[in-house]
């Protein structure tokens, strides 16, 4: 596992998890700084995989208590980043 | 010699198209096998036999579209002599056609000359064979989206018609009774957390499985609220077989089976709950899953709304309505916390029970939920 997680490549994952549940989500049209389940139709079977994809994609645990770090597209890549120094 | 119908595919669906056939003549086959795929408004279903046997004669042809009922094969029963038209076993031709789906002539050419497989496209012509239009869609540089588009939206439609009738049926023959009730969701909430923190990320559990278990115990108490009323008359089934209500991505409502929740626990539940949303998803559904649900829950507090009061899938008579888990001033033994609280709501058939034993119900269903250890256990005798 790289110490240091690229910028662009955890975006590009975090997106590619999203959008491997939602396919029809629109990268480009997503505020990265609103309510992500604001934006996209994503209920709690959805979300729960999209949290096991990240944790498959980028090698990191996500507690249960963290989910609320996790609202939006740029506080989950921020997890993300931090998680996987 | 068995005949094997086309089995019920829910209330919803009368007809289907066959798609494929996974048998030959001469193969044997046990119950549970899955010896077709048809074609419906809201999914491929896997066409599971009810019998044991030897396939005799495979009757649908591929591509047919037939009525819920209508035979498919014969099959002989175990033991039985080979059929009376004296043909050996397996010499018989199958009359399923070739895996390749049809087409037309114009079609397969212009596939071979844009070197497409047409077995991996999906046909919008009559009886879902590939068009020509099927193949130019598919064609690289195509403006279109992928060629499963076309039959997508015309699907949507179809399930929008299905749909329609199945609740318009609903509300015409059942008189619909509803009651609500706020389950306090702490000590759920709670066990759930410490449950999850002892597992990996893979085998976590949602609070979904906790209801779905505690409705399939309630109904033990309850069985007025769990089964069937066809033709006049109530049949209370043996095990709950709970129907979840699970929407598409592209739009449309599915409430496919969950069977024998009440002998499951959670982990198991968990699995089968993921794999059936997937499958349910990708539109690839079991003919049992279709046609077994004996009461439907329909879990809406993800969306955001506080209660449902749902429409009986029939010829079910209860449906259980979920909403949004949130947080609220609750008095316990006299004073005042924030507790979260979730209200569930009981829509019923007043034809086969009446209001005291929906209260009832819906106590019990309240109750399991504050007992998340109970829920986990082995089921009681």
């Amino acid at each position: 596992m790289e110490h240091h997680v690229n910028e662009l490549d955890v975006r590009a994952g975090v997106i590619a998890a999203i959008k491997a549940v939602a396919p029809e989500v629109d990268a480009d049209k997503l505020a990265p700084a609103r309510r992500l389940r604001d934006q996209v139709d994503l209920d709690s079977m959805d979300w729960l995989n999209v949290i096991v994809g990240l944790h498959e994609r980028f090698g990191i645990d996500i507690a249960e208590t963290d989910y609320a770090r996790l609202g939006t597209l740029d506080s989950i890549c921020s997890y993300v980043s931090e998680k996987s120094r | 010699m068995i005949e094997f119908k086309l089995p019920s595919l829910g209330s919803d669906m009368d007809e289907g198209t066959l798609v494929a056939w996974h048998v030959v003549p001469g193969q044997a086959v046990k119950k549970g096998d899955v010896i077709a795929v048809v074609e419906t408004t809201k999914a491929a279903i896997d066409v599971e036999c009810w019998h044991d046997g030897v396939v005799d004669r495979l009757v649908t042809e591929v591509g047919q579209k037939i009525p819920v009922g209508a035979l498919m094969a014969l099959l002989r029963a175990p033991g039985e002599a080979v059929s009376e038209t004296g043909m050996p076993v397996g010499s018989a031709p199958p009359a399923a056609a070739p895996e390749r789906p049809r087409s037309s002539p114009a079609a397969r050419r212009r596939a071979s000359e844009l070197g497409i497989d047409l077995s991996t496209l999906r046909g919008t012509g009559d009886a879902g064979a590939i068009t020509y239009e099927d193949v130019e869609r598919a064609a690289p540089g195509a403006p279109a989206a992928a060629p499963v588009q076309a039959p997508v939206v015309s699907r949507a439609v179809e399930m929008r018609k299905s749909i329609a009738a199945a609740m318009s049926r609903s509300k015409r023959e059942i008189p619909h009774y509803y009651l609500s009730e706020t389950v306090p969701m702490r000590r759920a909430l709670q066990w759930l957390l410490a449950a999850n923190a002892e597992r990996p990320i893979a085998a976590r559990m949602l609070p979904a499985v906790l209801m779905l278990k505690a409705v399939a115990l309630a109904v033990r108490d309850y069985p007025e609220m769990n089964g069937t009323f066809i033709d006049g008359a109530y049949r209370p089934a043996a095990a709950a077989h709970i129907g979840v209500a699970i929407s598409l991505r592209q739009g449309g409502l599915v409430a496919p089976a969950l069977h024998d929740v009440g002998a499951k626990n959670l982990d198991l539940l968990m699995r089968d709950l993921a794999d059936l949303v997937k499958r349910c998803r990708a539109g690839s559904l079991r003919s049992s899953e279709m046609s077994d649900p004996t009461i439907t829950v329909t879990n809406l507090g993800d969306q955001g709304v506080q209660a449902v009061f749902g429409v009986i899938y029939p010829p079910q008579v209860a449906l259980v309505g979920f909403g949004r888990i949130v947080d609220r001033p609750w008095v316990e033994e006299g004073s005042l916390s924030v507790v979260p609280v979730m209200t569930a709501t009981l829509a019923a058939d007043h034809r086969v029970s009446d209001g005291h034993r929906g209260a009832m119900f819906l106590a019990r269903l309240r109750d399991c939920l504050q007992q998340p250890e109970e829920l986990d256990g082995a089921p009681r005798e």
